[in-house]
């Protein structure tokens, strides 16, 4: 599903060079549920950004899907975004002004699928997770793990192929995390790859996979 | 610009959460139209007026009356007095090329007794050639007014007001009838009335030629008068110059002493009228386009805070799949129906104005029918639509160059 192979990346601000990502190598296939760890400054968010199309690199490959993911105009990287990646973010990132189902549906509005469709699919998935009867509030009116929960239906509403979640647990009780990392165990079940930045080491034992990252390169894949 | 009904729905939703916001938007420039709609109807009104005025007479008419010399020519001492005759008149109208209608005046001074049977009253007595009825707009009711045949054979004929008319015949029929004027009889051939001009009401005009002779006038004129037609400005400066100039030579004065003949030319002080009002207009507009430009200019701003307030919005729409150009559009179409809506609202209290105004208001000398032609509400309306895009444009793009992975960390 994700193939990189020799990224560099580096940002340049001023006269300083930070060489963020060195060569890295990495395999992901379809279904797999990963969590990439390290400390910050370790180069996880920016491959989460690349992962993601957020954020380009230098040389190097990236697949994604069998597609080449390179030098991509803004318009294709918001298609392929669209249709390939979920995200779930530490700060569940939902649209204030939306109620919970006008948020799961936002994907679809930009898939050009019609409004009663779009609510359709999005109380569907609202109800998977168990927030039907929270459809009509608005995200301030729920707490941060019906918050996330809404994000992660947001993610797999346009049924894409891998969820990217960036610290998803990060602003939950532990409680809570548990519950959110069960639900990406489902997702995974469902042939969805799921990958998951995080620093919290009880959180990314309960994926199969851990990738450490450090200085730019794994130093762990197990 | 595709407008979809889901498009809307979207618009519709953030603007909805910014009532305030939106309501000052639309408030700008919706008062920014309004302004313009309301002082582009005052300005036609004021010319309306004006132009009204200016319709008693034929603009393009020239006047002559005569003066006193006040300068001194070939040996003649200033302080003479002018007398125009007949022969100025024939001199006048073989000379100068162009001449469409043309007349002498000749008054018959002092309190004139007119009879007719048992009624009496006085009133005042102008004659005339025959193309006097075109210099003065005088509207026959009834009859004809004086005619050549009159004047060549002095008779005794009489067009006469319709006050004259009130108050001597009392509804009766008048043409044919005769009438006595200091004790001479004359016919009434005809009835007339000038509609804007109540002392034209009061008149009685008689045949030149018969006035001057029974009057003692001999061949004595007071007024001499003609139009232009259809010409420049410049041939009618130039046919006045010429009348002035014929006339100096005729009576021996400077052609440069202003005070020996009165030339009076409407058509002149129309035009100066007009380019008082071309430059009213235009300082009108320079007003309501920059009424406009800071309803814009607001909208604009109001745009700007609100992209900056929504970064992170747009930051998750982007990373959710929303392409630069889906951005771009979301915002200026929000700007453009804003603008476009509130400033059709603006236009429509404008004219609504102009129309309550135009109707309960009595209309004066200087003001009459303010009123908006379609095409500049057209125009006022493009111009908002086109400042729409405007006022939307710098944000979106700005919207459009908001990076998601910096508006999703921006905590």
């Amino acid at each position: 599903m994700i193939r990189i192979h020799h990224l560099n990346k580096t940002y340049v601000t001023g006269n300083t060079t930070l060489h963020v990502l060195k060569n890295l190598e990495l395999h992901i296939q379809a279904g797999e549920l990963v969590s990439i760890m390290g400390s910050s400054g370790s180069g996880k968010s920016t491959l989460l950004n690349i992962l993601g199309i957020l954020d380009s690199y230098d040389t190097g490959e990236y697949h994604l899907d069998n597609t080449l993911v390179k030098d991509l105009n803004e318009t294709r990287a918001a298609k392929l975004r669209n249709q390939l990646i979920g995200f779930v973010f530490q700060s569940f990132n939902l649209i204030s002004f939306k109620n919970a189902m006008e948020n799961v549906a936002l994907p679809l509005y930009y898939q050009k699928v019609n409004r009663k469709e779009r609510n359709k699919r999005a109380l569907g998935y609202l109800e998977k997770l168990g927030l039907l009867e929270w459809a009509e509030h608005l995200p301030n009116e729920l707490s941060g793990g019906q918050q996330q929960r809404v994000a992660i239906a947001r993610a797999m509403v346009s049924e894409p192929k891998i969820i990217l979640a960036d610290e998803p647990t990060g602003a939950l009780d532990s409680q809570t995390s548990y519950e959110v990392i069960s639900l990406f165990q489902e997702i995974q079940k469902t042939g969805i790859t799921v990958i998951i930045v995080t620093h919290e080491l009880d959180i990314a034992e309960r994926t199969e996979r851990i990738i450490q990252l450090k200085d730019g390169a794994i130093v762990e894949d197990q | 610009m595709i407008f979809s009904l889901d498009k809307f729905q979207e618009i519709l939703d953030t603007v909805k959460k910014n009532k305030l916001r939106t309501f000052l938007t639309c408030f700008s420039v919706a008062w920014g139209i309004f302004i313009l709609i309301i002082l582009l109807g005052a300005g036609t009104g004021l010319e309306n007026g004006v132009r009204e005025e200016f319709n008693r007479d034929a603009i393009n008419s020239v006047w002559i009356r005569r003066g006193q010399t006040s300068k001194p020519y070939k040996g003649l001492q200033p302080g003479r007095k002018i007398q125009f005759t007949n022969e100025d008149y024939e001199e006048l109208k073989r000379s100068i090329e162009g001449i469409e209608y043309m007349s002498s005046r000749f008054y018959v001074w002092g309190n004139n007794n007119i009879t007719y049977k048992e009624e009496y009253d006085t009133f005042n007595i102008i004659s005339s050639h025959p193309d006097h009825q075109y210099l003065e707009n005088t509207q026959l009711m009834q009859g004809r007014f004086i005619n050549a045949l009159d004047v060549e054979q002095y008779r005794k004929v009489a067009a006469i007001g319709n006050q004259v008319e009130a108050a001597l015949f009392k509804g009766k029929p008048a043409i044919g009838e005769y009438i006595g004027i200091n004790g001479i009889s004359f016919k009434v051939i005809g009835t007339f009335t000038d509609e804007r001009d109540e002392w034209q009401q009061r008149l009685i005009y008689l045949p030149l030629s018969t006035a001057q002779r029974i009057f003692n006038g001999r061949n004595r004129v007071h007024v001499i008068s003609f139009t232009t037609g259809d010409v420049s400005p410049e041939k009618g400066a130039a046919m006045e110059k010429q009348a002035q100039q014929i006339l100096a030579t005729r009576h021996h004065f400077d052609v440069t002493d202003e005070r020996a003949v009165h030339i009076g030319n409407r058509w002149e002080e129309y035009l100066k009228y007009m380019r008082l009002f071309g430059g009213i207009r235009i300082f009108i507009w320079v007003i309501g386009i920059g009424t406009i430009v800071a309803g814009i200019v607001g909208v604009s701003n109001i745009m700007l805070i609100a992209v900056k307030e929504r970064t992170r919005e747009i930051g998750i729409r982007k990373a959710l799949g929303a392409s630069p150009w889906s951005i771009i559009d979301l915002i200026l179409t929000e700007s453009i129906l804003i603008t476009v809506l509130s400033g059709y609202v603006g236009l429509l209290l404008g004219i609504g104005v102009l129309e309550v105004v135009s109707n309960y208001m009595p209309p004066s000398t200087y003001f009459r029918n303010p009123e908006v032609d379609w095409k500049v509400a057209l125009g006022a309306f493009l111009l908002l639509v086109f400042a729409g895009c405007l006022a939307g444009f710098i944000p979106a793009r700005k919207a459009a160059q908001v990076k998601p992975v910096q508006a999703l960390h921006d905590e």
